[in-house]
């Protein structure tokens, strides 16, 4: 048997000759190489490289020359199995069941993960719910222009996100009972979910201020002049007299949104104090806080994710059906801001294009991970989340490209007038 | 990996806790060899003649399950792969999807390489580190060979960046390779019909391949090929079909290569994975290059959550790269490691000595989050940042790291008395808790400030100057 070498030998030789380049060289012969690296001495792949062109084309080995055919092999996977299931539940009441909706929206009831139709098809696609607010706030840039006619109006604003965004629902955000911006009375409050009920037939979400000492009374007064409609109403916190909302919502026939931050165990603990209270499972949606991209997106992932897995897992804490708050996405900087405030930052190009992606991508990336329903602002980002989460779902999407193409034609595409 | 306890990773240790790789105990190493914090490489001693076999038969059984591979030489060199898990929180996802775009060879020379110099210096400042892109897709779209030659050359000679080369023709691809055989790059593509002459091109000159089928058993086949050819550097390109059902197909088999992969072992898929969301020009890219670019970024969020280890991609406008780039940074770090920024006394805009002084976290989000909403909202202000462990305020409060005490010492070590002459600290109202102990420790005058920051501005309009203080 011959000798055996390596290119680290090969290296080290040309190194002692302080050998630059190799011309005419053969190596012929019982000679193996080596490749990659053995324990210890690293050679950078240059080189190897170097010396491989410089020693000439190699013999194919054996194996290779052998192969006149492809291997058969057929692809198998097994299909995954969950024990658990997600409650199914629906917001909006028709006539026959006490309210005045046209269309409730029903979510939930998943057997296996987001969009895994290979596994168990995904019963019902998520849904978008567009926001309003009960007073004009100020928005991005790239928002405004939709919504600058409607600003002062709810219920002109409720509509328009109906009529002209597609919203499946529509979220109205009651956020001047904020005693640190506005201070609007409950019942004034109240007389605004009664205008967007009247203007819209869709199901609403009613949601306060946020403040978790007013919130209460706010959302009873709301939870209260909707009466059987089936609102989803946002939301219950531990923070705050959750159970005040949780008696107003299961006795004027609501759902409750559940709300936590970024905590499992959070959540499952103020599931288990409703369900304590005597709100049914099919009453519960959760609201496990959506951050934005770039700004705690990796954290509202994986938090989502996990609980939608520890619930297919047989966890019935936190088998509820997931809300996502996609409007967060506006928060990120780069979806507004003109210009990076970091001088060494490549250019951010225009505002205007960036606000929805930033919108886009964290609500889809979240709808991957468990979300069942998205509110959101911008019409563009709504529109393109819908579509792209009817597809995966698997539901003919309206105004899809009727267009075939060729999964590697790209290869070959002449980008013609469109490069930039 | 194969292993799946320290303990068992421990028996082909050497056992003597010679604590040359830095870990008291040879355990203590295996734990961290478990959870890929370690290269095995570390522990020298292992890799002495005695425990030759040991050695070769634990980095065998700790190899990930799916197959890493290096595209590209020098320090921008692409290592992709190498996964063994299917959702982040498991352990953590490593090697992160690499970045692609394209240029062609039908583009003039200077075009060619102004883009390529776009892409190459390309950077987004992100929670203190600077992200980059990862790759160059050279195309024949000509299909002539020289031309693509050429194209090759001129990217070569304008970028350190791996390179990916685009063509099913064999011969325009051997021509292209010709000219970057030292720079490892990937081949793209072999397909059920040319994967004669491209196996046969990839063994001479050792180059990472790209195997291309939507079908599957198909792709399965072509790896088991390669595989058993020797070629080992493969990288599984199941197609990427941009919308409607074939996008739900393409999600699905992307989902079950990695699954059949991870989960069921099948060494012959566990490949990284290859997705092309450029595939959406092709169907939006002749009517609106705005729509087209977003279906783009769209297709690129669908891979990047859902196992693409390599993404090509056409559209290098800043609102495409900033996102797609972004989303990799989130996906990809360590769930396992709280990010924290440095502790110190901060300036926001420019603050004179009557200017609020805020107070909060070392928890990089929260940090972010405060000084963003301050400086957005052009408040002038100081921001004491405290070392609470990286950890957010609330879960600080709460586990004692935010404390009277600790704020004191951060007043004190930051010298944040000569800063401001009113004497005033706004805690975050989330530590509002914490007021009373910390008027008592510190002497300072403390106010509560709002639990968001982001309502700082309406809390100022309040309670800013402080009106104990005249
Ligand atoms: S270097 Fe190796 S032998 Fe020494 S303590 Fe670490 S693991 Fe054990």
């Amino acid at each position: 048997m011959a000798k055996k070498i390596t290119l680290a030998d090969i290296a080290s030789i040309l190194e002692k000759y302080d050998v630059v380049e190799l011309e005419d060289v053969k190596i012929k012969g019982d000679v193996e190489i080596e490749l990659g690296t053995s324990a210890g001495v690293a050679i950078p792949p240059s080189l190897i490289h170097a010396l491989q062109s410089a020693i000439g084309v190699q013999e194919l080995p054996e194996e290779a020359k052998r192969i006149g055919d492809l291997v058969e092999s057929k692809f198998e996977v097994a299909k995954a199995e969950w024990i658990g299931q997600i409650e199914e539940v629906t917001i909006g009441a028709t006539s026959a069941d006490g309210g005045t909706r046209d269309k409730p929206v029903t979510i939930g009831g998943e057997k296996s993960l987001p969009f895994y139709n290979f596994d168990c098809q995904m019963p019902y696609p998520p849904v978008i719910s567009v926001d309003c607010f009960d007073m004009p706030i100020p928005l991005a840039k790239a928002v405004r222009g939709y919504y600058a006619d409607v600003m002062e109006d709810p219920g002109e604003w409720a509509k328009k996100n109906v009529r002209e965004f597609g919203a499946d629902m529509v979220t109205i955000h009651l956020i001047s009972t904020d005693p640190t911006i506005k201070d609007t009375s409950a019942r004034e409050a109240a007389k605004t979910v009664e205008e967007v009920l009247q203007a819209v037939k869709v199901p609403i979400v009613i949601g306060g201020s946020g403040n978790p000492d007013k919130d209460p009374a706010v959302l009873e007064a709301a939870a209260e002049v909707a009466e059987g409609e089936r609102c989803l109403i946002a939301s219950a916190n531990l923070n705050m007299d959750y159970e005040r909302i949780a008696k107003a919502t299961m006795d004027h026939g609501h759902v409750i949104l559940s709300w936590t931050q970024l905590d499992i165990n959070a959540q499952k603990t103020l599931n288990r104090y409703l369900f304590k209270l005597g709100v049914p499972r099919e009453d519960i949606v959760i609201d496990p806080t959506t951050a934005a991209l770039g700004y705690g997106l990796d954290y509202a992932f994986t938090n989502i994710e996990r609980m939608r897995i520890a619930a297919l897992k047989g966890d019935a804490d936190l088998a509820f059906p997931i809300s996502c708050g996609i409007t967060n996405a506006w928060g990120a900087r780069e979806a507004w801001m003109k210009d990076s405030p970091i001088r060494e930052d490549s250019d951010w190009g225009p505002s205007a294009y960036r606000g929805p992606l930033y919108e886009i991508v964290t609500g889809l990336t979240l709808g991957i991970a468990g979300g069942d329903m998205f509110m959101m602002m911008h019409p563009k980002a709504a529109d393109a989340v819908k579509r792209v989460t009817q597809m995966l779902f698997g539901a003919d999407v309206e105004g899809d490209k009727a267009k075939k193409v060729e999964m590697k034609d790209w290869v070959t595409w002449d980008v013609g007038g469109l490069t930039k | 990996m194969k292993l799946s306890s320290p303990m068992e990773i421990w028996e082909y240790l050497p056992g003597t806790n010679c604590e040359e790789c830095g870990e008291k105990t040879c355990l203590a190493f295996a734990s961290l060899l478990k959870e890929r914090q370690k290269k095995l490489e570390e522990c020298k001693p292992l890799f002495e003649p005695e425990y030759a076999e040991k050695s070769k038969k634990l980095a065998e059984l700790l190899a990930p399950e799916v197959r890493e591979v290096e595209i590209g030489v020098g320090a921008r060199a692409s290592k992709i792969g190498g996964e063994d898990i299917m959702y982040r929180h498991e352990l953590t996802f490593f090697n992160r999807t690499a970045l692609a775009y394209d240029v062609w060879d039908t583009m003039e020379e200077e075009e060619l390489r102004e883009r390529v110099r776009k892409i190459t210096n390309w950077r987004k400042f992100y929670v203190g580190e600077s992200l980059r892109l990862d790759a160059i897709a050279i195309r024949s779209v000509s299909g002539d060979a020289k031309a693509f030659a050429g194209c090759v050359k001129h990217v070569a000679e304008e970028t350190d960046l791996p390179l990916v080369l685009c063509s099913f023709d064999a011969k325009v691809m051997e021509e292209g390779l010709n000219e970057v055989s030292d720079r490892n790059p990937l081949i793209y593509a072999a397909d059920e019909t040319n994967w004669k002459e491209i196996l046969e091109i990839v063994t001479r000159y050792n180059v990472p391949v790209t195997l291309f089928s939507p079908d599957l058993d198909m792709l399965n086949s072509l790896a088991s090929t390669f595989s058993s050819a020797g070629v080992e550097d493969i990288v599984l390109d199941p197609g990427t079909y941009p919308t409607g059902e074939g996008l739900a197909d393409t999600f699905s088999r992307f989902v079950r290569l990695r699954r059949a992969g991870i989960v069921d072992e099948n060494k012959s898929v566990a490949y990284p994975l290859m997705s092309v969301p450029m595939t959406a020009w092709m169907v939006h890219g002749d009517e609106d290059a705005l729509d087209a670019s977003y279906w783009e970024t769209i297709l690129a969020t669908i891979g990047t959550v859902k196992y693409a280890d390599m993404m090509i991609l056409h559209s290098i406008e800043p609102h495409s790269l900033i996102p797609e780039r972004t989303l990799i940074a989130n996906i990809y770090t360590d769930p396992r490691r709280p990010v924290s920024v440095d502790p110190g006394l901060r300036e926001v805009g420019t603050p004179t000595e009557q200017s609020p002084l805020f107070l909060t976290s070392n928890f990089a989000l929260t940090y972010y989050t405060v000084e963003s909403d301050l400086s957005s909202n052009k408040v002038d202000s100081y921001l004491v940042v405290v070392d609470t462990d990286g950890l957010g305020v609330e879960a600080a409060v709460a586990g004692g790291q935010l404390t009277a005490e600790t704020i004191k010492d951060a007043l004190e070590s930051y010298e944040v008395e000569n800063k401001v002459k009113h004497k005033t600290i706004v805690l975050p109202g989330l530590a509002a808790r914490l007021s009373g102990e910390t008027e008592d420790a510190t002497g300072w005058n403390v106010l509560v400030g709002p639990r968001d920051s982001g309502r700082i501005p309406g809390w100022m309009d309040d309670n800013w100057p402080p009106k104990t203080v005249s």
